[in-house]
């Protein structure tokens, strides 16, 4: 039997979750009313929360000051570049993992996410040295390669889960129907598997634009994608409220009404394998 | 046509070799079971058939041409699956259709054939459902219907009816036997279950640890059993197995008798027992009696209804012409 819910418990169940949502939103909302404010009541103290003198001024400043475009259009190459290298490369092995194991196979698995544990920062040299060596620093290029093979373990592991929840008799059956390798690929796994790869691409692109230790420290000018965009507003010249927050906005925006956009799809990509 | 010729095939998984050394033929148009309880390599031989598998050593025949090394889409067999395996994101026509959408046949004879497998198979008011939408039985429908359509040298079934319910199995056992009466086309069928084995199969092959124990058609399997294994799985209930003293009497090891060979009195008889738990069938009545010459209980049949009651002393009677004789190999001794 179904429980039965009251009208009124209904109600503080939605109060308290409006509550929750809106704790967790509240820096963000905080950063976005900020950013209309001027730099003196940004510091006001008690805080002004709505009666301000809403201006777009740090907008333009922000505007004039640099070329926000640029900026966005390295995060985009950056974060979809490396999404698309990245699926590229996990989808065969994620593939062949799920369908054709090995008795290595799960020890792989671990020993790839082991990789996540390693502090970035205890590879920064050696990746920085290389780098130089290559020719790679503040290049779109390299940051593409790094941030692929950063996110790599996390996409393999997606789709490894993913493609496991599909029965392989089907493919098989596939198979015995006359299906070569290709149109088993075609025609069978890839329509069934299409919620996973797009709910990976999805979380990958948001993974690769919000990351900030490698974009900050192997970029400069010509690669610098948003993230230091944002942080050049934290600067020596003196705290700029209003105007780091007018950056920041502009910087979460994108990904933020994306995010908005595919949460259904997220939300599902993220909890697959756990409920069925 | 599809007669499949096996010769010393085996198949090794890892270190562990789960089928020895075998050689089989299946004539064509020949309704064969493998039948064996689980773990036996029923399903494995059944995929090395097919291609699923690569085979260890050996070669397999198809019509008299080498598919040893042939992939599963080139043998021109039609398998049905125990999970049915239809494509979930197609139609039940779409499922149909696959195979011949494969074979790059044009959309009017794709048509025609969906067309003709659908009425024969009453799917005709599905074709626009997808197997979500479906029942299980109407799923193994579409199943078999992707099988036929392609009009293959053979077909394989693994396990085919056991997701179904009892009654529903009854119905599907019917209307596969059927198909094979009218397509006339090889077909293989894996089952655990020997009365599918029994009712269905021109030929069986029992198998038992990777090993073939006796191939023959039912009746010969069901008399004259090669050994105690194919004895004691073949028919049910059970043959009665008995060793000792009285299996000495007979020069043999093990004597075996099936419960139908044994008559139940209340007066005399060879074996003096007590009755056990009884199974009243209506049509007829299996009794359990406990007995000196035999360790375990015997299972004996009545014809119709007797009413024995639990405790009753009993005289158990074997017809000596229907006692099997196994030697100490639990060979079958003439």
């Amino acid at each position: 039997m179904a429980r039965a819910v009251t009208t009124q418990r209904k109600a503080i169940n939605t109060t308290l979750a409006w509550a929750i949502g809106l704790l967790i939103f509240f820096p963000i909302l905080w950063t976005i009313l900020t950013s209309f404010k001027t730099e003196a009541q940004a510091i006001a103290n008690p805080p002004i929360f709505i009666g301000f003198d809403w201006t777009l001024e740090n907008y333009s400043i922000v505007q004039e000051r640099s070329n926000y475009m640029r900026f966005l259009w390295n995060s985009v190459i950056i974060a979809g570049g490396s999404t698309i290298l990245g699926i590229i490369i996990a989808v065969p092995a994620a593939w062949s993992m799920a369908f054709v194991p090995s008795k290595r196979t799960k020890d792989i698995l671990l020993w790839m996410l082991s990789t996540k544990m390693l502090p970035a920062v205890g590879v920064l040299y050696p990746i920085y040295l290389l780098f130089i060596q290559l020719g790679l620093l503040d290049s779109r290029i390299g940051l593409v390669i790094v941030m692929m093979l950063i996110n790599l373990p996390i996409i393999v592991w997606m789709l490894y889960t993913y493609f496991r929840e599909i029965p392989g008799e089907i493919l098989e059956a596939a198979r015995m129907d006359g299906a070569s390798l290709r149109e088993e690929l075609l025609y069978v796994l890839t329509p069934m598997a299409i919620p996973g790869i797009a709910s990976t691409i999805l979380l990958n692109f948001i993974l690769a634009w919000n990351e900030a230790f490698w974009t900050l420290n192997l970029t400069a000018v010509d690669a610098a994608p948003l993230t230091a965009f944002i942080a050049s507003y934290s600067s020596p010249e003196g705290l700029f409220f209003a105007k780091l927050s007018a950056a920041s906005t502009m910087a979460i925006a994108p990904i933020l009404i994306l995010g908005w956009f595919s949460q259904k799809q997220l939300v599902r990509g993220l909890t697959f394998g756990a409920v069925k | 046509m599809g007669r499949i010729q096996l010769k010393q095939v085996t198949k090794s998984f890892g270190d562990v070799q789960v089928i020895p050394p075998l050689d089989l033929t299946i004539e064509d148009g020949e309704f064969t079971v493998f039948v064996g309880p689980s773990g036996c390599g029923k399903s494995t031989l059944l995929r090395l058939i097919a291609g699923l598998e690569d085979i260890s050593s050996g070669s397999i025949d198809i019509d008299g041409a080498d598919a040893t090394n042939v992939p599963p889409a080139k043998r021109g067999l039609a398998m049905v699956f125990q999970s049915y395996a239809l494509y979930p994101h197609m139609t039940v026509r779409k499922n149909i259709a696959f195979p011949l959408r494969m074979a790059k046949l044009d959309q009017a004879e794709i048509d025609k054939r969906v067309n003709g497998a659908a009425s024969v198979l009453n799917l005709t008011d599905y074709l626009d459902r997808r197997p979500g939408q479906l029942s299980g039985g109407q799923r193994q429908r579409v199943a078999i219907g992707r099988a036929i359509v392609r009009e293959p040298a053979a077909f394989l079934f693994d396990e085919p009816l056991s997701n179904l319910d009892a009654a529903l199995r009854v119905g599907m056992r019917l209307e596969i036997s059927e198909l094979h009466k009218r397509l006339a086309t090889t077909m293989i069928y894996v089952t655990h279950d020997q009365v599918e084995a029994m009712t269905m199969a021109d030929k069986i092959v029992v198998l038992h640890a990777g090993v073939i124990e006796q191939v023959g058609s039912p009746l010969e399997l069901y008399q004259r059993p090669r050994n105690t294994f194919v004895a004691g799985f073949i028919g049910s209930p059970k043959m009665n197995l008995i060793t000792g003293s009285e299996a000495t009497k007979h020069d043999a090891t093990t004597i075996g008798i099936r419960p139908e060979h044994i008559d139940i009195s209340e007066t005399d008889g060879t074996w003096k027992g007590t009755i056990g738990v009884s199974e009243h069938l209506g049509s007829d009545t299996f009794f359990h009696v406990l007995c000196d010459a035999s360790s375990e209980p015997l299972t004996v049949r009545a014809s119709g209804e007797r009413d024995l009651k639990y405790g009753t002393e009993v005289y158990l009677t074997p017809r000596l012409e229907n006692l099997h004789r196994f030697d100490q190999q639990g060979l079958r001794i003439e």
